[in-house]
């Protein structure tokens, strides 16, 4: 509050790729090379001060910190602020970039503009996630279009087009819906600002609405234009398709930053907004929503397993494991949010390493078709290494953290539903299939492939853009309570009022999911 | 008496007389040569102008007999109108004295223009309506047609002219029509009529083709046809200056037509202005995919814009009506700094507008690219760009006014319009590689107007330049 902290380090990035812009002149190598010094150390000073952040949050309190507040146009506010579960998303982000940046050191073309769109990304992403004006939010959510778009176009694979355009378009369609929501919602509550609108009652009577009877009213129609959004964000089954196109045209660096922060928008916005502020209709989806995600983790997982492309698997193991996700935010009890938040930070960072142990070959033999490769083993070790960390962890192998936030899913889900905890475990079971499967088929065998046989092990470089990422992963794995201590208390505030929102509206929450 | 009225018309008088002097001068001294002062002078006078309407104040009067009104409504119409064709002008002057159509005329033609759009958006009458607008489209008939060698050009002065005449009978049989049945020609006396009794269907039917006349001059559909044709034959500026000036004044006629004079048949216009909006948002967004020449795709995005307008004119109310001015603005900023991109479209001295001559320009001329990425994002309506705030306050007053059917076409329809605007960033930052490419522009005043565009476009969003409370004054004058 006193020193808009939230906001500098918001705008750190976006400063800097302004500098960026003016200043960087020339096209040769040694601009380049100053380009990506220069955005590493952006995005790690953006770092840096974002720890303070962490330094001043006070877990214990469950409203909003750090709020920052001015009078804005057409009666909107320019307000950011923090709780419980915004925080770690925004660590998240600041801790990824550098990562990301570093893992960027390959790129050749139009270095300075890549840089640009990424710190111009990096700040629309913390936007996302400290914005408390609906519009406000609006405005940070879509607007991480316009770099992805650009991200993918240029600097992506062979069908780089096709997979901009669909992201664009697919991404942008789920969006103008919320767009509407919110209007409406803003002439209903006649304020956009996210706290308030938090303790607004939505209307919940049932209306026609073409012949049709919408149980829970307003509420229902507003949750599922944010549904449409966020769905298509997370994303969900059925309107997944965009992901693994973008996932296997983007550049590696666009890949990570997909997968470990643009995903998580669609949970956190669940988090944020259908479960506040559409308790009703939130609570009359949640079956379709729970149903949802176990097709999603069984489907998709099943489609994993036949996939010839690396990153298109990776990419759908992303959508199985945001079903966990999903199921964990709509069990709507502590274990499942505590999980859903925990899954998605620790597959922040396992599917990124992911995507760049993809990035780590694909940078050396320019396919990432799995029949290309068999044997790495016998010539780079230390990338077996680190592959098969980063494989154990998305499998979900006690001591990572990809089986707290699985684990911990499941057993929020297993006090609501039983069935589709049952289903949703079978997933686990899948996901170790396709994973070892890829494993074994590129890292395992004899190095019988020609092309093969001069292939260097990772750089100095490379294993210490990995360092961060085991050490985090390790860390939450064994220590998950870092993590739990800070989301915890929000998550019960959050849980409360959902409850309590419920019962007013005369459902009792916990009783009528439990006799399903 | 009479001067009191005077002093309300002397901005117009100014211009007039300003016109008739060039004219002459141009006649006597030194014909096409003085082209360049002319126009400069031209443009000054217009932004001269211009300014003293932004500070016009909140008053609002009425000269010969209620006939011509000024109020803050029709001052805010007008400053948009002189600053953008001050803008075009200026614009143009290097684009024009390249490509040989330096001649005299082209100022005084669009300075007379100008004068008529500023009786049309001051009419509180039906003659004074009907004499302004046939000044203005006269003058822009002549002006479409101004490379007479062409055959595209004459072509789309022609077709102007032909499809406009019959417009503007359409309009001139409703407002006979209207006087016949309510005995007058005076908004305020048709008021009273309207509001004294049961509403003859003659009298509808007069409103209604008065509204189909306006809506060709904004080019709603399904009166969009001619649109596509003249854009692509006039001369580029002309195609700026059709895209500009004439639709705010064709837009704020049509709002005080409805919102003035025939408020009480809501219900009635209503359904038909909601209707013709989400046609034009429809086929502005599907009829641009496919176009390869980048004015007839900005002759469709000016028409899906216009649908969008006409959404806050739908809404009947005071906010709607407020959108509609913040929406004409910002839309007058966005294609002042596109036009000025396509004008400094040039392939060995020639103008190309062919979309495929911006093939990887964001590598060969990565600052005019930027702005053009930066422009074109803004008219898709994607955030952070002001573009996108248009959009939200039209949706807003849709809301508002119970027509949220209305919002959801909008949207919609604005993801189809993506798509081509998206094409040419696509084009323009990862098409395929092609020989054709753009010279560069060596004189700074196309790219410093896009440039300019484009960094409004940006931090604009900070507070609008104030344009909201300009906005809110001018509707409110409008609705008592």
């Amino acid at each position: 509050m006193d020193y808009f902290l939230l906001s500098i380090v918001t705008f750190i990035p976006a400063i800097s790729a302004l500098i960026l812009l003016v200043v960087a002149r020339g096209n040769d190598a040694a601009a380049a090379l100053v380009a990506k010094r220069f955005a590493l150390f952006a995005t790690g000073v953006t770092f840096f001060v974002s720890l303070f952040i962490i330094a001043q949050f006070e877990p214990e309190n469950t409203g909003f910190q750090m709020v920052e507040e001015a009078e804005w146009i057409m009666g909107l506010k320019y307000k950011l602020g923090i709780d419980g579960i915004s925080v770690l998303f925004v660590i998240l982000t600041t801790f990824m970039m550098p990562i990301v940046i570093w893992a960027s050191w390959g790129i050749e073309v139009r270095v300075k503009e890549y840089m640009i769109a990424f710190l111009l990304l990096e700040t629309l992403m913390l936007g996302v996630f400290m914005a408390l004006d609906l519009v406000l939010f609006y405005l940070f959510f879509e607007a991480g279009l316009i770099p992805m778009f650009l991200i993918i176009g240029i600097w992506g694979g062979a069908n780089r087009v096709y997979a901009s355009f669909k992201f664009f378009l697919y991404t942008l369609l789920g969006s103008v819906l919320m767009l509407i929501a919110m209007v409406v919602m803003y002439a209903e509550a006649g304020t956009t600002d996210i706290e308030s609108l938090m303790l607004h009652q939505f209307a919940f009577d049932d209306f026609n609405l073409f012949g049709f009877q919408i149980l829970g009213g307003t509420q229902t129609l507003l949750f599922l234009a944010f549904f449409a959004s966020f769905a298509v964000k997370m994303p969900m089954w059925p309107v997944h398709t965009w992901l693994p196109d973008a996932h296997v045209q983007a550049p590696t660096a666009g890949s990570v930053v997909l997968a470990a922060i643009l995903l998580k928008m669609g949970g956190y916005g669940f988090l944020r907004f259908s479960l506040p502020m559409f308790p009703v209709g939130s609570y009359i989806m949640t079956d379709f929503i729970l149903w949802l995600s176990v097709i999603a983790i069984v489907y998709t997982s099943l489609v994993a397993l036949v996939q010839s492309d690396m990153k298109k698997l990776i990419a759908y193991s992303s959508v199985a494991h945001m079903g966990y996700v999903t199921i964990g935010i709509f069990a709507a009890n502590q274990q499942g949010i505590d999980g859903a938040i925990f899954q998605m930070l620790s597959h922040g960072f396992i599917s990124g390493a992911l995507f760049l142990c993809v990035g780590v070959i694909y940078d050396r033999m320019h396919t990432r078709e799995i029949e290309a490769y068999g044997g790495l083993v016998n010539r780079m070790p230390a990338y077996a290494l680190i592959f098969m960390f980063f494989t154990m962890a998305n499998v979900g192998l006690p001591g990572t953290s990809g089986f707290v936030g699985e684990f911990l899913t499941l057993v929020g889900i297993f006090k609501v539903n039983t069935w589709i905890a049952l289903l949703a475990t079978s997933g686990v079971v899948l996901s170790a299939a396709y994973a070892l499967w890829l494993y074994r088929r590129v890292m395992m065998g004899d190095l019988i492939k020609e092309a093969l046989r001069t292939i260097q092990d990772m750089s100095l470089r490379e294993r210490a853009v990995f360092a961060p990422l085991v050490f985090m992963t390790l860390l939450l794995g064994v220590y998950p309570v870092l993590a739990l201590d800070l989301i915890g208390p929000s998550v019960q505030s959050l849980i409360d009022n959902y409850n309590s929102a419920l019962s007013i509206a005369g459902i009792d929450g916990n009783t009528m999911i439990a006799s399903h | 008496m009479i001067q009191n009225d005077l002093n309300l018309i002397l901005p117009e008088i100014i211009l007039s007389i300003f016109a008739m002097l060039a004219l002459l001068f141009g006649v006597y001294r030194g014909q096409d040569k003085k082209t360049a002062t002319l126009t400069l002078a031209t443009a000054g006078l217009m932004l001269i102008v211009g300014m003293w309407m932004i500070l016009g104040g909140s008053s609002s009067e009425a000269a010969f007999n209620n006939m011509f009104i000024s109020d803050a409504f029709s001052r805010y119409a007008k400053a948009l109108i002189l600053l953008s064709s001050a803008a075009v002008l200026i614009m143009s002057l290097g684009y024009m004295l390249r490509h040989d159509l330096g001649r005299f005329e082209y100022p005084i033609l669009i300075i007379f223009s100008v004068v008529g759009m500023m009786f049309m958006v001051s009419a509180n009458d039906l003659m004074v309506l009907y004499l302004g607008l046939e000044l203005q489209s006269l003058a822009l008939y002549v002006v479409a047609s101004i490379r007479r060698e062409s055959l595209k050009s004459t072509e789309a002065g022609m077709k102007y002219f032909v499809l406009g005449a019959l417009s503007s009978g359409l309009l001139l049989y409703g407002a006979s029509l209207i006087y016949g049945y309510s005995g007058s020609t005076n908004f305020q006396s048709i008021i009273i009529s309207l509001d004294s009794g049961s509403v003859s269907l003659g009298l509808m039917f007069g409103m209604i083709l008065l509204v189909a006349g306006l809506a060709f001059k904004i080019s709603a559909v399904p009166f969009h046809m001619w649109t596509p044709d003249v854009y692509e034959g006039s001369p580029t500026p002309v195609t700026a200056f059709l895209s500009t000036a004439p639709k705010i004044a064709a837009m704020a006629l049509f709002a005080r037509v409805v919102y003035d004079a025939f408020y009480v048949l809501i219900s009635d216009w209503q359904q038909v202005v909601a209707l013709m909006s989400v046609l034009s948002m429809f086929v502005g967004a599907i009829a641009a995919i496919g176009q390869t020449n980048i004015k007839r795709l900005m002759a469709y995005s000016s028409i899906a814009h216009m649908g969008y307008a006409m959404i806050g004119l739908a809404s009947g109310t005071l906010l709607g009506l407020q959108a509609m001015l913040v929406y004409m603005a910002i839309y007058l900023a966005m294609n002042i700094g596109t036009f000025a991109f396509i004008m400094s479209m040039e392939r060995d001295g020639q103008p190309v507008t062919d979309i495929g001559s911006l093939s990887q320009l964001g590598v060969k001329q990565p600052g005019r690219a930027l702005a053009m990425l930066v422009l074109l994002f803004s008219l898709a309506g994607v955030p952070p760009l002001v573009g996108f705030f248009g959009k939200l306050y039209v949706l807003r007053a849709a809301y508002d006014a119970g027509l949220i059917w209305l919002a959801v076409m909008g949207v919609l329809a604005s993801v189809i319009g993506a798509y081509y605007y998206l094409r040419l960033v696509y084009l323009m930052y990862f098409g395929e590689k092609q020989d054709l490419s753009l010279d560069i522009v060596k004189s700074p005043i196309l790219p410093g107007f896009a440039a300019t565009a484009a960094v409004v476009m940006v931090i604009g969003i900070i507070n609008l330049f104030g344009i909201e409370a300009a906005a809110s004054l001018a509707a409110s004058s409008l609705i008592n």
